[in-house]
């Protein structure tokens, strides 16, 4: 990899933070040697799905192959396999968010379920008077969320609001794609009940700064929910530093399989909340008049969960902490920094969000003008780059900086400074079929 | 599969010089279809007179790929009967959702027969089908608001 130089000023790569061997990273990734309509794949779309190393595959595959049963109810010995597996899973995935206890990790299918839950956590107190009032809703009461959020944190707290009278307010976005707090003491209030919030943009790549919205909340006793689909997989993510009430994420984007998404919420609120999907293994009695239910996490765990799929996402956990978070964060910082200064050279290229690699992640969106992303994305797969064209599913951010969709780039610990090359001469075609 | 296939020369043409482009009265139907994969958009009203396609008219944001087939469609549908017009949607329905299996007829279809490639690219069939289902659709509509007045 071309060693690459920060701006002037900015921080650069901790002495006690080892650089990362990309070139070993990506030999443990059998994807990345494939060809793509015969050129080298070069996979720039890990913010939509990351790719996945032999090692979570191999112990996905093992568990199939040596262990396989269903969990928390078998006396057998594979039930006890698969149960210890399970639940090691949980505690892995609690160790790496620094979550001061596993039961606080409830599994989910992915990040938008995640949220969902919490949404119905609402949605239930809403409906029964006896109910923790903070999850109480009703005309007069406020959601706050953010302009820059992915769909998946918007329309739970939409349809939670239209069903339960309260009002949703937004955070709105600067030109620079900073979130926009200069109405943080409006928006956030008394009638506040919850402020849910993306850590990274998904479409901006811009890394939010929580802790004035964090202070406000606490000022006025709201609940604090983080998406964290697109920073757990890319930093160090402290769940206690964060000092959130709710924090989502999803398996798929960090190296792990899909199929399985994580809550992890405060303990004493997760044991306030009422069910959210009714079945096996979230009760603690069935009669037939009524049911009582099991304590957090399995409460929220309704029906056979996705077994292997946390047996891979443990496996990633363990593989990207023994990478080091602090490496796949400046790995990243500085591949950003040189494709921000090479994706500026390009001629007529916009970038959508942070254009300096400080308070962002490796997303970076862009239009190129006169060309429609779609044709941009199928120009660069016929040079084998593989990019993600579109709304990303956060059209609100596109319609506020007055885009039906763009084209975005997003990097990861297994990309390199050639990839980004590659990218900038694919972009050279895409013009001149257009231009 | 050659890029240049999907992005023929005719394609190209049609997105650089729409044909038609612009909503325009009179007009018995008009609707909006998306693609909300992409968020492409296509604004689309038809003039029916004695039968006949008298006009067809659209305004629309996307890709090369739907904007030039609405350029196409507008060139190929105006003055046909309303029987001729559809069943030629059909035909580049047909064509376009083949997978490359059947090969175009130019007479029935005219420049619609560029797009032979984009049934090569499943990704990129519902953009040059977007329009031409609007087509459909405001036709319909038009002929039951039509059949409603009568």
């Amino acid at each position: 990899m071309t060693a690459t130089t920060l701006h002037e000023g900015m921080p650069d790569y901790g002495s006690d933070v080892p650089p990362l061997d990309v070139e070993r990273i990506r030999a443990d990734f059998p994807i990345l040697s494939r060809e793509v309509n015969g050129r080298r794949l070069v996979y720039l779309d890990s913010a939509n799905t990351s790719q996945k190393p032999r090692q979570v595959i191999e112990a996905m595959r093992e568990h199939f192959e040596l262990h396989n049963a269903n969990v928390a109810r078998s006396v057998h010995t594979l039930g006890t396999e698969s149960t210890a597996a399970y639940e090691g899973a949980r505690e892995k995935v609690a160790r790496f968010i620094n979550a001061p206890s596993a039961s606080e990790v409830v599994f989910t299918k992915n990040a938008t379920e995640a949220i969902n839950l919490v949404a119905y956590a609402f949605l239930g107190a809403s409906l029964d008077k006896s109910a923790d009032p903070r999850f109480r809703l009703g005309p007069g009461d406020e959601i706050v969320i953010t302009e820059m959020e992915h769909h998946s944190n918007i329309v739970p707290w939409q349809l939670l609001c239209e069903r339960t009278g309260a009002t949703l307010r937004w955070f709105g976005i600067t030109d620079n794609g900073r979130l926009d707090e200069s109405t943080l003491d409006d928006l956030i209030n008394p009638r506040t009940k919850l402020v849910s919030m993306v850590l990274v943009s998904n479409i901006l790549g811009t890394a939010n700064a929580t802790s004035r919205i964090h202070d406000r909340i606490r000022e006025v006793g709201a609940l604090f929910m983080l998406d964290a689909s697109q920073a757990v997989p890319h930093r160090p993510v402290d769940v206690v530093g964060y000092d959130a009430d709710f924090v989502a994420f999803t398996g798929h984007k960090m190296l792990g399989p899909t199929g399985i998404g994580v809550l992890w919420g405060r303990g004493e609120l997760l044991a306030a909340m009422p069910p959210f999907l009714g079945g096996g293994s979230m009760i603690e009695t069935v009669t037939m008049e009524r049911s009582t239910f099991a304590s957090p996490p399995a409460r929220f765990e309704a029906g056979t969960p996705p077994i292997a799929e946390a047996v891979g996402l443990g496996a990633a956990v363990d593989y990207l902490t023994a990478v080091g978070m602090e490496s796949i964060m400046w790995h990243e910082k500085a591949l950003t920094a040189y494709a921000l200064q090479e994706l500026r050279a390009v001629p007529g290229l916009r970038i959508f969000g942070p254009q300096v690699p400080v308070g962002r992640g490796g997303t970076i969106s862009f239009d190129l003008a006169g060309v429609h992303p779609h044709d941009v994305g199928q120009v660069l797969d016929a040079e084998g780059v593989q990019v993600r064209v579109g709304h990303h599913c956060a059209r609100p951010t596109c319609m506020r900086f007055g885009v039906p969709a763009t084209t975005r780039v997003s990097l990861y610990l297994y990309n390199t400074t050639e990839e980004v090359d590659v990218l900038v001469k694919a972009l050279d075609r895409v013009r001149g079929v257009f231009g | 599969m050659q890029l240049e296939q999907l992005y023929q020369e005719i394609i190209l043409d049609h997105y650089k010089k729409p044909r038609g482009r612009g909503l325009r009265e009179p007009y018995e139907a008009q609707v909006r279809h998306v693609n909300p994969t992409c968020g492409d958009e296509v604004d689309l009203r038809v003039h029916l007179v004695d039968g006949t396609v008298a006009d067809v008219s659209y305004e629309g944001m996307g890709c090369s790929i739907s904007q030039a087939s609405a350029s196409v469609l507008h060139e190929l549908m105006v003055g046909r009967t309303v029987t001729d017009a559809l069943s030629r949607v059909d035909r580049f329905t047909e064509m376009i959702s083949s997978r490359g299996e059947v090969v175009p007829d130019e007479a029935v279809l005219d420049d619609g027969i560029a797009f032979v490639g984009v049934a090569k690219y499943p990704a990129r069939v519902k953009c040059a089908l977007l329009s031409w289902m609007a087509f459909k659709d405001a036709t319909v509509q038009a002929l039951a608001a039509e059949g409603g007045a009568a």
